[in-house]
């Protein structure tokens, strides 16, 4: 454990000094990138995948954003972007901002504060707006009143109740402004931001070209005068490809540990640093049928990981150990490792949870000679099936017999939420390191990406209650205790959390990866090419 | 033969329908269509979501109805909308078709030109050197599947070159073109060259025993006539058989070529888009494909035709 933490944390300083000021930075030069696949739109307001944010965030710009000088995103490291600056009233339910003057969208058009009404109308769900189709983090606004504009330059967000998260979602990369005057088919394949590149093309299958906004409002950005994904689905030919010259960048997270060593060999000047993915693996339990209705066949199997194996198999025991929240060094609001072995089924002595475990098992009656046969499932993709294989092998000593059940991929979340499994192995990524953004989006009994229809009055309640905290050691208890609370529930009982390697040549300067947040820090303004 | 050929083209136009209702049906057995794929790739559990994108790409009317638009749409030259890009589907389409046509017809050429020449040498030289040598080349064509020739071949690239042959960029010219597909077009003919020569081989050895050759010889024909005009033209027409299944089998071939070598050709394009159950470019490619299928079986009739005299297709 120390070792992934000594990992993490060197990582953290290593890329501190790697991204030290650079100075006399040259204009020009096209980043050439590869893509591991091809992005479902180019929307990101209406998908949930890095495959979108990377390439597509450096056409927009948020009100306020991380920032991207930052290595870790935290609440108090915001900066101005399309908002000049901020206020909150003393109530803390209104935030006004003053907007930039002179901002225009990629089509000429000026940006006013017209725009981000529509954008958070549409966002809290107002079918009248047609800027986007789907809509999976609306309920990161359930608590968002109204927005109301006060002349092109000002707006007003009016919460129901104070929400010191809020500005922080607001500056995640998921929250981009949109523009009203565009409908979501083109926003979906070519869109229009006022961000420091525009889409020259997007060819599905083939290229996403960005080439540099000339009219953009920050003066001397961007450095690079263009942008290019390549979409290569092998990853195989990805990494050779990379290892050849023919890419700078690699897709974020793109290389796995033991590929790791296979590009150090072959690029000796590449330069690659390792972060959490910000996904982590969980278990998915289906509580409303039998068995597992039973909440002591539950608690058993929380008892019953052992989360060395998964590390060490997947990953060559680099992944982290943490709840649901990214544990620290990189998690703002995760819990210690101290403090995790107090969890159910966090403990150092993995037998004597498992003896736990087989005391229970054997109070309903399953034992050595009369196994509980059930089914795991989950999607039939080789990241999700690896996991679920090691915990069939861990399941055994519990006196669970379980059989693999490989999901087609696109009914994968459709079995979910019919409620047609057992237990089943998940991936779960978090837009944003904040429990308002993963406690409401995956637990909370409203939440469109609910999807295992979890319902509990109680956690309902302890999220909307640390939501309004201002107090950030209180809040840090509160989320604790959430924390404990799913754990003993067995809702999505944690495994581990990833990490893994993004590599660039030396050429490409001043890139700054957010070590907490996959999904942020790409708008690539600030990257310049030393060629 | 005027009403041997009317027979055929009705005979073609029956497949091509059978195969439109085949394809049609067997997409919608699958489960799962584009709008739970687009929400599921949202990770969102709300089934409104899903009623409406399903209603507005149409998939909530009956089937009969959608079968229709589409196949009234095929006839009048329209192929509908892509339900991923939003585009109509023949630009998803067309620009993509002439990069996998010149890909297969090289990798069909090498496989013709290495395999008939070869499958030759190799039965008139039977037993010798060089038949040993060839044989073992065929047998490991047959055995090395070409997505992993593929990838030794770009991993031999960036190792001793330090260079990878993909299609990154598009090329200049028609010979850069045909440069860059040479390397895949070679990875993915090698199996069909293997198989192609080794039934040359056999082929010719059994013609070579015919009285007829013994005939030529003792007439004093000099070895080559006997071999490359009297032999080979009775021993092509299974080789001409097998050359038509196997211009039809490329396009699998072709899949695994065109993701490890980065070819955005239709075959990657035809599974991406069975993937996304893009219904309208998965169902226009399909029956492209069938009809290139049925128009190369045709030519295949029409070939032994003109190989051998003897036969004729009564009217």
């Amino acid at each position: 454990m120390r070792n992934r933490l000594a990992i993490i944390a060197g990582g953290l300083v290593a890329a501190v000094v790697i991204s030290a000021p650079a100075f006399a930075q040259k204009q020009g030069g096209t980043l050439r990138v590869s893509h591991r696949d091809n992005p479902p739109s180019a929307s990101i307001h209406e998908e949930a995948t890095i495959s979108v944010n990377m390439p597509f965030m450096a056409v927009f710009n948020n009100l306020v954003f991380f920032d991207p000088k930052e290595k870790i995103n935290s609440p108090d490291k915001i900066v101005p972007e399309l908002a000049e600056s901020w206020a909150w009233n003393d109530d803390k339910t209104k935030l006004t901002f003053k907007l930039r003057s002179g901002v225009k969208w990629h089509d000429g058009k000026p940006f006013s504060s017209k725009d981000v009404k529509c954008t958070w109308d549409a966002l809290r769900g107002d079918e009248k707006q047609e800027i986007i189709r789907k809509n999976p983090r609306k309920v990161w606004y359930k608590n968002l009143k109204e927005v109301t504009t006060n002349g092109d330059n000002e707006v007003t967000f009016t919460l129901e109740r104070q929400q010191p998260s809020f500005l922080s979602m607001l500056a995640a990369g998921y929250s981009p402004v949109y523009p009203c005057h565009v409908d979501s088919r083109a926003m979906r394949s070519k869109p229009i931001g006022t961000g420091p590149f525009k889409v020259a093309e997007f060819k599905r299958n083939e290229a996403i070209k960005l080439v540099k906004n000339p009219d953009y409002w920050k003066k001397g950005r961007p450095y690079l005068d263009a942008i290019e994904f390549k979409i290569v689905p092998n990853r195989s030919t990805r990494v050779l490809g990379f290892v050849a010259g023919e890419y700078d960048l690699t897709f974020d997270s793109d290389i796995t540990f033991p590929l790791l060593k296979d590009v150090k060999d072959q690029k000796k000047d590449a330069i690659c640093e390792a972060r959490p993915t910000n996904v982590h693996s969980n278990l998915l339990v289906n509580r409303d049928a039998p068995p597992f209705d039973n909440p002591k066949l539950r608690e058993a199997l929380v008892y019953s990981l052992d989360r060395t194996p998964f590390s060490d198999i997947l990953t060559q025991g680099n992944d982290l150990r943490g709840a649901t929240m990214l544990p620290p060094p990189a998690g703002v609001w995760g819990m210690t490792q101290g403090e995790l072995e107090k969890l159910p089924g966090f403990g150092p002595d993995i037998e004597k949870n498992r003896e736990v475990a087989r005391g229970l098992m054997k109070e309903l009656g399953y034992g050595p000679d009369k196994p509980l046969k059930i089914k795991v499932s989950t999607r039939n993709i080789a990241i999700y099936r690896d996991p679920a294989v090691i915990l069939i092998d861990q399941l055994k000593q519990i006196y669970i017999d379980a059989e693999l059940e490989p999901i087609d991929t696109t009914i994968w979340y459709n079995k979910i939420q019919q409620k047609n499994y057992q237990v089943g192995m998940n991936l779960t990524g978090a837009g944003l390191d904040d429990p308002d953004g993963v406690f409401y989006e995956n637990f909370y009994s409203t939440s469109d990406r609910n999807y295992t229809g979890y319902k509990n009055p109680e956690i309902d309640k302890m999220i909307d209650e640390q939501s309004a905290m201002t107090d950030v050691s209180k809040r840090k208890a509160m989320v604790t205790k959430i924390e404990q609370a799913l754990l003993k529930d067995a809702a999505r009982p944690p495994i581990t959390h990833g990490v893994a390697n993004t590599c660039w040549a030396p050429a490409v300067k001043n890139l700054v990866l957010q070590h907490n947040s996959i999904y942020n820090g790409w708008r690539l303004e600030d990257v310049w090419l030393d060629k | 033969m005027g009403a041997y050929l009317t027979r055929r083209v009705l005979l073609m136009v029956l497949t091509l329908f059978g195969m439109s209702v085949l394809i049609f049906v067997m997409l919608r057995l699958v489960p799962g269509n584009i709008a739970d794929i687009l929400v599921d790739s949202a990770g969102i559990a709300d089934p409104k979501e899903k009623a409406k994108i399903a209603r507005e790409l149409g998939l909530d009317r009956p089937i009969f109805d959608q079968y229709l638009q589409w196949v009234g749409g095929l006839v009048r030259g329209d192929l509908g909308f892509a339900y991923v890009s939003e585009r109509p589907a023949i630009e998803e389409i067309a620009p993509r078709i002439p990069i996998s046509a010149k890909l297969a017809g090289l990798a069909l050429f090498f496989s013709v030109i290495l395999g008939v020449p070869l499958g030759v040498i190799s039965a008139v030289r039977q037993n010798s050197g060089i038949d040993y040598l060839l044989r073992i080349i065929s047998l490991s064509g047959l055995s090395l599947p070409s997505f992993w020739l593929g990838l030794l071949i770009l991993m031999a690239s960036v190792q001793w070159f330090g260079m990878i042959p993909i299609y990154t960029n598009e090329p200049r010219s028609f010979i850069d073109e045909m440069l860059l597909l040479s390397i895949p077009a070679a990875a993915v003919g090698f199996r069909s060259s293997a198989l192609i020569m080794r039934l040359t081989r056999s082929s010719m050895l059994e013609v070579l025993r015919q009285d007829y050759i013994r005939t030529a010889r003792s007439k004093g024909a000099s070895q080559t006539t006997v071999n490359y005009e009297h032999a080979l033209r009775n021993a092509l027409l299974p080789v001409v058989t097998i050359i038509g299944i196997e211009a039809a089998f490329l396009v699998g071939g072709l899949i695994v070529t065109e993701t490890v070598f980065n070819i955005p050709g239709v075959a990657r394009f035809l599974v991406e888009a069975i993937l996304w159950r893009d219904y309208p470019i998965v169902q226009n490619l399909v029956m492209l494909i069938a009809f290139c299928v049925v128009v190369v079986n045709f030519l295949v009739d029409m070939a032994y035709m003109a190989l051998d005299p003897r036969i004729k297709y009564a009217d």
